[in-house]
């Protein structure tokens, strides 16, 4: 069984691995990061999407063993102790959820698309988070907080940028 | 009620402390979920836990030769393999249904849908779990499926259910209501009559979250812990009880955080079943989790009426009579989520919004070769069905006329004195103002000039539709004179406990499946009480800690356990104001409450707050004589009616005449729920019902080939909208009470996904009036539409 070396929310695991097991089942079934759950087994929800090495991927689609030497980031590991990742804020001020099962993914999902875009139009960002679904919120909320998030991102790395309106009445 | 602005540029930084009672305020769920804290079913993890997997029928209608499990039983991994026949020693091979029929655990005789369980194995992962379905071997001995429902009463069609004493046929209930004579009469005298039909195909409710359980018995005491994903988790328990025979006092149901439910998670499925019996059988705590695949093609699906409608009326614009014929496609085991006196729920809520001389619904409800369900997927028990009857036949009789289906409706509509409203099929509507509610639609998107564009978009050879869709709904089930769930009736416990310290904890009968719950029952309880919202709790889903209720679905959490929240605060401060008034040496009539405190008429300045009356009622010092220390109570509310919220609904639609594209350019929905206890929570139900609306009118079908191979079984096939195909949703609200309810609320839930329909496909048919078309059956996908706008038959369903 091949023994895999994977650094997960920041701390490094070695495992061994059955060659098939999922990247999403180690992180919930062996590391117990059951915040990252699964909806789907063709790949279509987008739930279980995290970062590996800085790029969001859905965890269902990927082989553990692919994921050896990779540092891997999900939303278990997206605040630093009780301050929340501007996301996070976002999804939470802009009720862009509701149930929750969609919400891990989703997050991840909009951090990625910002480093394309920081300052996504509700069009880019709808085109972004295609790949995520959601049963609940209808998207509006959501992509509201990811314009709302993206804008809190940029003013954390550029204060001197203005505010801008982003929820529409 | 606390006014508050319901839609502030900014959040409240402090969201928990207020406001205290009804308005805006952000969420005590959130923290968990965003931080992937949440406890889903999946999340559970026991010492010892085994995996199940179930092996499912590959084929529609086959009797079962053979099954061979011993290849299976040999994986090394492998704990168990159970088949039907070593269920039916145990006497659990059948189990109950919420409509009173009997459904299969495991297959023993026959399979009688695709996807159908046949036999479990428990391993000690879910992959080796997996692996060893694959080693048992089953003979199937194929019959005829029954398919088309429009033949499954041909008396040459095979019997489905033929483990039924006696019976020959595929039929399951015949069911009417309204006058027949009266209606026809009407019709007969009627200067105009359209007849259109109508189907509703059959959709799924497909939760982001699947079903599955965890049981756990343990074997010392006899007592079973089952997680599972239930809406109704108490209902369930006592299910259990009968199916299995556990004493009830033994079982311990707990729903965890669940991720949606959408009535996908109201029945009990084969699943948790073979989750309990395997759990006994290995004396481990076993976890079931079904696949995506497995959900859609084996739980409830959702509607699958196939409808004539007819509606008759004066020639200048007066509806005068509707009449239905509907079939009913059931699939193999009658499992509709209903009041046990509502086989067709309350479908009997076709004649809408409007004031009619006469009514009449003749239904039939069949068996096919398909998986069980019919009631799910926010129909509020079939009123999507019923909405969508009638919201169509007046556009076809505004089509007919010649008329604006805005000001057919308009014509037509109940008026605010008329309420209490009895329709002319036996519903009491409370209360509706209904006007107002579509002029305000028609205001916020520009009725007059959308029609004008479309006239000039029309000149272009353009194809823009405009649809409205105006509702009644009928939510908070029920009135337990009338309305149970296998003898279980409909009414919802709330019990509330204040701690010495003022803190509080709710607990409530009813299952949130992310509709909030633990923001707006700690808001309503703050309001009747004075206590912030931060400082209660609200408990749900685990009967040994919540009062005994039917759990959440059809809309009625607000109207039955949210009734029950508002009045058993108000009986904690009935005794609180005895207590303040032995605190403040008065008597109990000379005190005066003024929200969170008890003071004395016109002196403000002798006053106790709840806070002190509950350190008083747990603390030292005598209570006013017959007055129990404690602040606590426990009601159980039987509503005295339904709740009926409407709404008035617009969308704009564009058609692409290349590829017969349709786009949802905008939508405009206007509900009146009655009292908004959060309009936060509101606008994002709504956005999620609108959704489902596009989803069921463009993408979603469950479909099946003749052989009855199930064509929509993953989200390959089973298309759900994405962000992409859904607008920037608008929303606007009117307020009209209701008259009956203690705070006045009304359900919203379902509203959107049972008026959003209508309204999308009015607006297609619309954009396609050049083609001279009256009607066109969801989904309106591209080929559909593409063929319609050719007079070509549709592809049958």
């Amino acid at each position: 069984m091949p023994r895999i070396t994977v650094t997960v929310d920041g701390i490094t695991y070695q495992e061994d691995v059955e060659p098939r097991l999922l990247l999403v089942h180690l992180l919930r079934d062996r590391l117990g990061k059951t915040g990252t759950p699964i909806g789907c087994d063709t790949g279509n929800c987008g739930a279980c999407t995290v970062m590996l090495d800085g790029m969001s991927v859905k965890s269902c689609s990927v082989l553990a063993v692919q994921a050896d030497g990779n540092d891997v980031v999900t939303i278990e590991g997206l605040a630093h102790g009780n301050e929340w990742h501007p996301m996070q804020k976002a999804f939470h001020e802009e009720h862009a959820l509701q149930c929750g099962y969609c919400t891990p993914g989703m997050i991840m999902a909009a951090i990625d698309l910002l480093r394309d875009d920081p300052d996504p139009s509700e069009e880019t960002v709808r085109e972004g988070l295609e790949g995520n679904l959601c049963r609940c919120t209808g998207y509006c909320n959501i992509v509201r907080a990811v314009r709302r998030g993206a804008r809190e991102m940029s003013q954390r790395s550029m204060p001197e940028q203005t505010e801008q309106e982003v929820r529409t009445p | 009620m606390t006014a508050i602005d319901q839609h502030p540029a900014a959040a409240f930084e402090d969201n928990d402390q207020k406001p205290v009672g009804h308005g805006r305020m952000l969420r005590k769920e959130d923290p968990r979920f965003i931080r992937g804290k949440g406890r889903f079913c999946d999340d559970v993890q026991l010492p010892g836990m085994l995996h199940l997997a179930i092996l499912r029928s590959p084929v529609a209608h086959a009797r079962i030769v053979s099954i061979d499990t011993s290849a299976a039983e040999a994986h090394p991994k492998v704990k168990a393999v159970v088949t039907g026949a070593a269920l039916a020693e145990m006497g659990l091979a059948w189990m109950p249904t919420l409509s009173g029929d009997v459904q299969a655990v495991l297959a023993t005789d026959k399979v009688r849908f695709q996807g159908q369980e046949v036999a479990f194995v428990v391993a000690e992962d879910r992959y080796a779990a997996r692996d060893a379905l694959e080693l048992i071997d089953v003979e199937y001995d194929l019959l005829e499926p029954v398919i088309d429902v429009r033949r499954a009463l041909d008396p040459s069609a095979p019997v489905i259910r033929d483990d039924l004493d006696g019976k020959r046929n595929n039929h399951v209930f015949d069911w009417e209501t309204g006058d027949e004579a009266a209606t026809e009469a009407v019709f007969a005298a009627a200067d105009v009559a359209v007849t259109q039909d109508i189907v509703y195909p059959r959709v799924h409710p497909a939760p982001m979250e699947t079903c599955g359980s965890v049981a756990d018995y343990d074997r010392i005491d006899g007592r079973l812990t089952l997680w599972s994903t239930t809406q109704a988790p108490h209902a369930h328990r006592t299910l259990y009880a009968i199916v299995a025979g556990l004493p009830e006092h033994k079982i311990r149901v707990i729903s965890p955080d669940l991720g949606g439910g959408f009535g996908g998670k109201v029945p009990i499925y084969p699943g948790y079943v073979c989750s309990i019996v395997a759990s006994i059988v290995t004396g481990k705590p076993v976890k079931w989790m079904e696949d995506r695949s497995e959900n859609l093609i084996s739980t409830g699906f959702a509607r699958d009426y196939i409808m004539r409608g007819e509606i008759a009326a004066t020639r200048d614009g007066r509806i005068l009579a509707v009449r239905t014929n509907v079939l009913a496609d059931h699939g193999a085991f009658n499992g509709v989520a209903a009041p046990v006196k509502y086989p067709a729920g309350f479908f009997g809520v076709f004649t809408g919004s409007y004031d009619l001389e006469a009514a009449y619904c003749k239904m039939t409800a069949v068996y096919t070769n398909k998986a069980p369900g019919g009631v799910a997927y926010a129909c509020s028990f079939r009123i999507t069905e019923a909405v969508y009857l009638i919201e169509r036949l007046v556009d076809c009789l505004a089509y007919e006329l010649k008329m604006d289906p805005f000001e057919l409706r308009i014509k037509n509509f109940i008026q605010p004195e008329q309420f209490p409203y009895k329709t002319k099929t036996g519903w009491v509507y409370d209360s509706g103002n209904y006007e107002p509610t579509m002029r305000k639609a028609m205001e916020i998107a520009g009725y007059d000039e959308l029609r004008a564009e479309q006239v000039e978009r029309r000149a272009r050879g353009e194809l823009m539709g405009i649809g409205i869709s105006f509702f009644t709904e009928a939510v908070g089930a029920g009135p337990r004179k009338d309305m149970d769930i296998l003898g279980l009736g409909m009414a919802d416990g709330c019990e509330l406990r204040v701690h010495p310290t003022g803190k509080a904890v709710v607990r409530l009968s009813v299952q949130s499946q992310g509709q909030g719950h633990e923001t707006t029952f700690a808001q309503i309880v703050a309001e009747e009480i004075g206590i912030p919202p931060a400082d209660i709790d609200v408990v749900h889903g685990d009967t040994d800690q919540t009062p005994f209720g039917l759990g959440t679905y059809g809309s009625r959490s607000t109207p039955v356990s949210g009734a029950a929240a508002a009045l058993v605060a108000r009986k904690v401060r009935d005794k609180a104001r005895l207590i303040a008034s032995g605190m403040l040496e008065v008597s109990v009539a000379d005190l005066e409450w003024q929200k969170g405190s008890f003071h004395v008429k016109g002196d403000p300045s002798k006053s106790v707050t709840i806070q002190d009356i509950a350190m008083r009622a747990h603390g030292a010092g005598d209570l006013p004589e017959g007055v129990e220390g404690g602040l606590e109570a426990q009601i159980c509310y039987n509503p005295e009616n339904l709740t009926y919220p409407h709404g008035a609904y617009i969308c704009v639609v564009d058609i692409d005449p290349g590829t017969a594209q349709v786009k949802v350019r905008r939508f405009i929905a206007v509900d009146d729920c009655g009292t908004r206890i959060n309009p936060m929570i509101i606008e994002g139900q709504v956005h999620g019902g609108l959704t489902d609306g596009v989803g069921m009118a463009l993408m979603e079908m469950i479909a099946f080939d003749e052989d009855g191979n199930c064509l929509g079984g993953s989200l390959m096939d089973y298309l759900i909208p994405t962000s992409l195909e859904v607008p920037d949703w608008e929303t606007g609200f009117t307020v009209t009470p209701s008259p009956h309810h203690p705070i006045g609320a009304k359900g919203v839930g379902e509203s959107a996904t049972v008026g959003s329909p209508p309204a999308i496909v009015n607006a297609v048919v619309d954009a396609l009036k050049p083609f001279g078309i009256r009607h066109a059956d969801m989904p309106l996908t591209p080929s559909r539409v593409w063929d319609a706008m050719r007079g070509a038959p549709q592809p049958p369903i």
